[in-house]
This record gives C-alpha cells, structure tokens and sequence, in this order.
C-alpha cells in the first residue's frame, strides 16, 4: 500500500503510538493479576504490532499477524482454564514468580543485547528494498531454501500424528473395537455425523 | 488482471457507512420481530416495533453486576461486536467508492471475523458467572469448527480472481457471478456468517438453556450492544458477500451503490428466514460435521475453482 505524501506525518504519530500501545500492552501482560487479562493484554500487544506493520505497508503480513495471534490467545483461554491445575485461571494471582532472579536475569540479558547493539560495527546498507517487500519475502523463504521446506514439513507432520497417536487417551480400538468394526463408534460424546 | 477502480471515500463518509450497517442490522431484527409475531400468532405490528421498544427498554435499564465481574473485559467484548462488523464494512465497495480499499481486504475481512472469538468469549467471561462462561467456550468450539471451512470458502472468490483486493473480486465476476459457479463456498460462507454473529442453529453459546449464555449477565446498553452487534456482525457478513459472491455492485437500470445495498439487504432477509427453519446445532456434534462435511466439501470446490482458473490460463 502506497502512502499518501500528506499522510506521512500522520502515518509516524499513528506508528509510534501503537509502538507505545503494543510495550505497553506487553507490560501489562506481567502486571495483570488474571489470566484473561493477561491473555489479552498480549492480544492486543500483537494487534497493534500488526497494525504498524499495516502502516509500513506490509497489508498480508501485518493482517496475518492480527488473525493468528487473536485466534492463538482466544484457544489459550480454553487451555489455561482446562489444564491449570486447582484452577487458578478462575481467580486472582499473580502473572510472576521468583521476582529478584527474573530481575536480575531481565536487567542483564537487557545490558548485553544493549551493549551488543551499541557497540558491534553494524554494516552499511547495500542495496534498495524490493518494491514488493511481501513478494521478496516469499521468494527469500521459498526459493532458494524450499528443498529444505519439502523434507521438514512430511517430518513435521509424522511428528505432529506421532505426538497425537500417543498422547490420545481413546484410540481407534476403543471407539470401533478391536476387529474396527464396530458403528456407530462407542464415544463418551457422540460426533455430529454419527460414525 | 486489471485493477478495477475504486476511490477511497473520505474519513467523514463512515458514518454514512455506520448509519447504512445500523440500518440494515434493524431492518433484520424487525423482519425476525415480525417472524416471531406470525408464529406465535400475535399481530405483525407488535412483531415488527418489538425491537425499538426492545432497545428502548434496554437504554432505560439500570445496569446491575455481578460480586467479581472483570466490567473491562466484559465490556471490551460487548461493545467489540458493533466495532468488528463496522470495520468488516470497511472494505466494501459501494459504488466505485470503499473506504478502505485494502490491497488484503479479504484477509481483512478474515482477521475481523477472527476477532469475534476473542469478544464473544471475553463477554462470556467477564461476567464472573458460570453459564455466560460455560457460553463463551461453546462459542469457542463451534468457532474450531467453522472458522476453517469459512476461510477456505473466503479463499475461492479471491483465488478465482487472482487477487485479495474485494474491488478486483467484484469485477472479475463479470457476466458470470461467483455464486453460479462456487454454490458450495457460497452456501459455507452464508453458514459462517450466522455462525459468527451467533444467530439461529449457531445461537446455543447464548441459548435458553444456558439462561441466556454470553448474554446472562448483560445488562441495560451492555446487553443492547450485544444484540445489536450479533445483528450487526449478520448485515457486515451479508454485505460482504456481495463483492465476494454476487457480482457486486453490477446490475441494470440502477446505480452500483443502490445494487450493492439492495443485494445486501436481500442476502440479510434470506439469511434471517433461513435461520429460523434450522434447528439448533449442538456446538460438541457441530465440530465433527465442520471437519468431517464442511471443510472437505469447501476443498473440493476449491480444487475445481483452482483447475478452472489454470485452464483458463
């Protein structure tokens, strides 16, 4: 998306403003006593990240960021309601814990990346951006490196249906029998189209 | 492709755009008041002013709330339904004018629909009452289950195009609209569309049952904005078909904008007639049915929308 010359200032305020919005939401996200809160204190941190990535003309990139992380932190309320044990989810508590050493560790790891960044002899530019930065990503992540892609995705997905088979506590052979033949499936919750 | 034209409006027309969104969202609750009336045998009139007086009565209600209610969240997720539908709007074209004319609208439109998890559940939640929440998780699961199939669906139009820009969707269903050739993205699309704004077979996460769900503890406007945006959130969907699906703006004798209303609207009515004729859909049985019907079925129309698109080069 092209930005209009007349907007270019307006475009820095809106930036920097949900620049401010998304740390401060992430601030948030630690100072919260509730689940939720904090849940979506972090929602709408990537929001606004993603609207600034709007604003740097990256649309697809930017509104993808929205839709995930949304969805992302909308299935993470079902799961810390479901797997957090004595289900503090339900109540006030605290989003820390071990404060001094997670201090100490914060303020450290944030004076070696500043000190990184300040002091490292950073390379000049070379070379203009893509006119079509989305098109230049998709073409960096994919061209060159997709043999790699095609071999770690089929790894991934055996991984994933691994992960599954083990960690489901009915499998085929309790719902349809040992020979699998038993229909309709015997399931502690029937599925809608009657297997 | 050639870009189809489509002029940003200035900022002030949003509200022209609010005022259209509201209007249509009355136009549906008074159509379902007057639905109601003839079922229950009650004059059409009463059917008809139910929701003015409905939205009358609400505004005038004191709001009570509950010992532990988090009252930001819950706001936060009422009030967010109108807020979504209003910017789902936003990138419809009315008569070669938009008011934003997003190169991603459709992924747009996505990332809005997907923000109506985030507001139903946290309605549900706020409350700090058990049936709002048990509301706001069943919203949650049937979500699980038509999110998928309803991307897949916004896919079709936008793959048959070449483009995720709404105004080329609009314009490259020149003569043929994409309703005639992609009946079953269609038909899945109009089925998100009730499912996210929580309406007919989709309604359990705010059902009787549940003593209203996500809606038990709203109160006064906040219950007011919860309704409206469920309203709301069906016209935005049914307005953005119009692009999608049928044809947009074309037609003959009148203007663009004047066909792309007239579609919506009677998009909006068949959706409110249809929905009361289909029973209740429980949100456990939904998601088999999602995954196991709906998602395959919109893939294969995918697939054919995918091969005619390459054979016709």
């Amino acid at each position: 998306m092209s930005v209009p010359t007349d907007l270019g200032a307006a475009v820095g305020v809106a930036f920097w403003g949900l620049a401010v919005v998304a740390v401060a939401a992430g601030v948030a996200v630690f100072r919260v006593d509730s689940m939720a809160r904090a849940t979506y204190a972090l929602a709408v941190s990537f929001v606004a990240v993603g609207a600034a990535l709007l604003l740097v003309g990256l649309d697809y990139v930017g509104l993808v960021v929205v839709l995930m992380m949304v969805m992302e932190m909308a299935v993470m309320g079902v799961y810390m309601v479901m797997l957090m044990g004595m289900n503090p989810a339900l109540m006030p508590m605290s989003m820390v814990h071990s404060g001094r050493r997670a201090a100490v560790l914060a303020a450290g790891t944030f004076v070696v990346l500043a000190a990184g960044a300040l002091l490292v002899p950073w390379p000049e530019r070379r070379g203009a951006p893509a006119p079509d930065t989305v098109a230049a990503l998709g073409t960096a992540l994919m061209e060159s490196t997709m043999l790699v892609m095609l071999v770690v995705s089929p790894v991934m997905v055996a991984t994933i249906v691994a992960g599954v088979a083990l960690a489901v506590p009915r499998g085929r052979y309790d719902r349809l029998g040992d020979d699998l033949r038993r229909r309709p499936a015997d399931d502690p919750q029937p599925g809608g189209v009657g297997r | 492709m050639a870009e189809a034209a489509v002029e940003t409006a200035a900022a002030p027309w949003a509200l022209l755009a609010a005022v259209l969104l509201g209007a249509l969202a009355l136009g549906a609750a008074c159509l379902d008041g007057v639905l109601a009336a003839c079922a229950e045998g009650v004059p059409a009139r009463v059917g008809l002013r139910a929701p003015v007086a409905r939205t009358a009565a609400l505004l005038r209600q004191r709001r009570r709330t509950t010992v532990a209610a988090d009252g930001l969240l819950q706001r936060a997720g009422g009030g967010g339904l109108v807020v979504a539908a209003l910017l789902m709007v936003a990138v419809v074209p009315l008569g070669g004018h938009a008011l934003a004319d997003l190169p991603a609208g459709v992924v747009w439109f996505n990332a809005m629909d997907v923000l109506v998890w985030a507001l139903v559940w946290l309605a549900g939640w706020g409350g700090d009452s058990a049936l709002a929440l048990v509301g706001g998780y069943r919203f949650l699961a049937q979500a699980l289950a038509y999110e998928l199939p309803l991307m897949f669906a916004l896919t079709a139009p936008a793959v048959a195009a070449g483009s995720l820009r709404v105004a080329d969707v609009a314009a490259a269903q020149d003569g043929l609209w994409h309703v005639v050739w992609m009946p079953v993205a269609f038909a899945v699309y109009c089925a998100g569309v009730v499912a996210f704004s929580v309406q007919g077979p989709f309604a359990p996460p705010a059902g009787l049952d549940l003593a209203g769900g996500v809606l038990t503890e709203a109160s006064g406007a906040d219950r007011l904005l919860l309704q409206a945006g469920r309203y709301a959130l069906l016209a935005a969907g049914a307005a953005f078909a119009v692009p999608l699906f049928l044809g947009g703006g074309a037609g003959p004798l009148l203007p663009g904008w004047a066909w792309v209303l007239l579609k919506a609207g009677l998009l909006l009515a068949a959706l409110v007639v249809l929905r009361r004729r289909v029973p209740a859909v429980r949100p456990d049985r939904f998601l088999e049915a999602g995954w196991l019907v709906l998602l395959p079925a919109v893939l294969l129309q995918l697939l054919v929308v995918a091969v005619v698109v390459v054979g016709r080069g």
